[in-house]
């Protein structure tokens, strides 16, 4: 007897859209696909570190078919903007009562993708990139339903940021949910993205966000995944990044039970790409980062930097790809991936792989992996500084130092005062 | 009572005795220095006088102000009023001097019972000691002696030890590393420092420092023992004669 598949057994809810010819086929052969796949396991080799067999035995329940949980505030834990648009998702789904998205200027479209199906889904027909390899973008392709439409009419600039807020909440039921944003940014067009990601609760989001950069086009793109001790996050990033066009993205990851963010990211030519982030991790978290970085045309550049922070048994992956094709010649690569272990329980497993076809290229890569260094230590300590104070001004130097690849001044402060608030509840934790 | 008293000190590093019965007094308001050639213990010294990890004492005791030194901890010793300036200041990116100088100023304004300075307070404090070692606002600003040169490092050091205000400080070989317009200016510095309710240990290879800050009293130290002690002329003497005669009179 064949094994129940986790997520489509039992899965009867009506899903948004439904009824509609491309739609219908478009989830059907995705969840045939995942049928066949099966959640990936460890014997895969793009998820040999990060093992989702707790997930697995989680038993979640579909949030639509559980809508028993309320959600009336946005918490704390979000990336602190002062003055943003917000597009609240409760439990994956779109909240207009939290979201306050008044007064976008002309050429901007913000909404929801269920709201685009229920309006006519033939406008989307096509959006949707083939993730066949990634089994668990294709579950989430499977249960499309709704998530973020966002889209930026060509030479419009965003004159705030746009923070795109995930709110998970489970009650004695463990839920999952499967958001799906597209984010369409026109020819020459101008924007910062925010995404905070935080809840409560045993939960599972398994998010697909799909990024278009125009011609041109200089895309800020910014990431905070926060999530509650018992959440699982899953989030597939794919990104086409068109000619001239400039996208600066950072991944903070300091929450969750489990998570991995993945980005795939293709370029175009003269683009410049900047694919930054950190990683703060206690207790028993899992924490996995894994990057790809297509140069599928010639004179762009790209930079990577990932820095690290693990306490007590925390686990940290990373795995960043490099692709330079023939053809694409003159790519300038740099990529750095840094942890810092400050337990003897921490692990980190760092892949960082180049693979270059194209013989006229400047690419590197470098991985690093240690703890606090003595002498750092004992100036400071020198200098009257107490060690847990002397730890704590290191630490923070050194996930600084990857802060500062934000390009855009506001984040890059909220998202220190992230950092400050995690290494504060250290120090607390051991004082 | 004596500011530091330190008899018959014996550590080693790595298992091997450095020190072998070290016997220093040194009363407020007096500057010694400590003159040896290389392997001497010189930095071991002050390396066991700050706490360092991996420098064990095996016998013998230090009194600082008539407490035990070896029992604290190296931040325990700052506070009290013991400070270090290292020969070779590390450079830590990250995090900015200011940043760094405020940390440690409340820490031991705190520990004294003085009360921390507010940023104004402290920015406004900062630039006076500042401005007489030619230290600007964007040196400041930079990360801890990232980029700094020698001469920046070692007026850091000087800034450091103006700000933190130590009854007992050790300078490890200031001068190394400096030409003379910058020795000047460190020892300008070291010399507004000195002061009846204050002591020093200036640790040195030559006597060139020695003519910009001009010691009370001058060892000299040889195998992990102070062979020989006298006033300022000792390091003149040793300048003209060389260590050779001096530690060959002492193996004879």
């Amino acid at each position: 007897m064949a094994q129940p598949v986790p997520f489509l057994e039992d899965f009867d809810a009506v899903l948004p859209g439904a009824g509609t010819g491309w739609l219908d086929r478009l989830r059907a052969d995705a969840q045939e696909a995942f049928r066949k796949s099966g959640l990936p396991t460890p014997r895969i080799e793009a998820w040999k570190y990060t093992n989702l067999r707790r997930l697995a035995r989680t038993g979640f329940v579909a949030a639509e078919a559980n809508q028993t949980t309320e959600v009336t505030t946005v918490p704390e834990g979000i990336v602190a903007l002062e003055d943003a648009y917000v597009a609240v998702f409760v439990n994956g789904r779109f909240a207009p009562s939290l979201s306050s998205l008044d007064g976008l200027s002309e050429g901007v479209e913000a909404t929801s993708l269920a709201a685009k199906f229920s309006a006519g889904p033939t406008s989307l027909e096509g959006q949707f990139s083939d993730v066949t390899d990634l089994p668990m973008a294709t579950l989430n392709t499977g249960l499309l339903s709704d998530g973020l439409y966002l889209k930026l009419d060509d030479g419009v600039a965003l004159d705030k940021p746009l923070h795109l807020v995930s709110i998970g909440t489970a009650g004695e039921e463990p839920v999952s949910f499967h958001p799906r944003h597209l984010i369409v940014a026109g020819a020459g067009s101008v924007a910062t993205i925010v995404e905070s990601h935080v809840g409560s609760g045993a939960y599972f989001s398994n998010s697909v966000s799909e990024v278009s950069v125009g011609d041109g086009a200089v895309l800020n793109h910014y990431k905070l995944q926060n999530e509650g001790p018992e959440a699982y996050h899953l989030a597939a990033n794919l990104v086409r990044i068109a000619e001239r066009a400039v996208y600066d993205n950072f991944v903070l990851q300091v929450g969750g039970s489990l998570a991995r963010n993945e980005i795939r990211s293709e370029l175009g030519e003269r683009v410049e790409c900047r694919l930054n982030g950190a990683y703060l991790a206690c207790g028993e978290q899992h924490i996995d980062n894994t990057t790809f970085i297509d140069h599928a045309a010639p004179n762009s550049s790209s930079r990577e930097v990932y820095k690290g922070v693990l306490d007590e048994n925390a686990r940290g992956v990373f795995q960043g790809k490099i692709l330079v094709r023939q053809d694409s010649q003159k790519t300038d690569g740099h990529q750095l991936n840094k942890t810092l272990l400050l337990s003897p329980g921490t692990e980190i497993d760092t892949k960082p792989e180049l693979e270059i076809y194209a013989d006229d290229v400047k690419c590197s890569h470098g991985a690093t992996t240690g703890e606090l260094e003595e002498e750092l230590l004992f100036y400071l300590r020198a200098r009257g500084i107490d060690p847990q104070t002397a730890r704590g001004m290191l630490v923070a130097a050194y996930v600084g130092e990857a802060l500062d690849e934000i390009q855009a001044e506001a984040p890059r402060a909220a998202f220190q005062a992230v950092v400050d608030d995690w290494l504060e509840s250290r120090s607390e934790r051991q004082g | 009572m004596s500011l530091i008293e330190i008899r018959d000190l014996h550590a080693t590093v790595d298992g091997k005795e450095i020190l072998k019965g070290i016997d220093l007094t040194i009363e407020a308001g007096e500057v010694h220095a400590i003159m040896g050639p290389n392997g001497s213990g010189k930095s071991t010294l002050s390396y066991v006088l700050a706490g360092r990890d991996g420098y064990e004492v095996t016998s013998g005791q230090v009194l600082f102000d008539g407490e035990d030194l070896l029992e604290m901890e190296a931040d325990e010793r700052a506070r009290s009023g013991l400070f270090l300036a290292f020969q070779y200041p590390v450079e830590i990116p990250g995090v900015a001097t200011t940043t760094f100088l405020k940390t440690a100023v409340n820490a031991v304004r705190e520990h004294r019972g003085e009360g921390a300075l507010d940023a104004m307070q402290f920015l406004k404090f900062v630039r006076e000691k500042a401005g007489a070692l030619n230290i600007n606002d964007d040196m400041l600003r930079r990360a801890l002696n990232v980029g700094f040169s020698g001469g920046e490092k070692k007026r850091n050091e000087v800034l450091q030890m103006a700000v933190l205000e130590p009854k007992f400080a050790v300078l490890d070989e200031t001068d190394s590393g400096l030409d003379i317009d910058a020795l000047k200016i460190v020892a300008d510095g070291v010399n507004a420092l000195r002061g009846a309710e204050r002591g020093m240990l200036v640790i040195t290879h030559y006597q060139r420092l020695l003519d910009y800050i001009v010691p009370d009293h001058v060892h000299i130290l040889a195998g992990g023992k102070i062979i020989q002690s006298g006033d300022k002329t000792l390091a003149l003497e040793l300048e003209e004669k060389g260590y050779a005669s001096f530690v060959g009179a002492e193996a004879a």
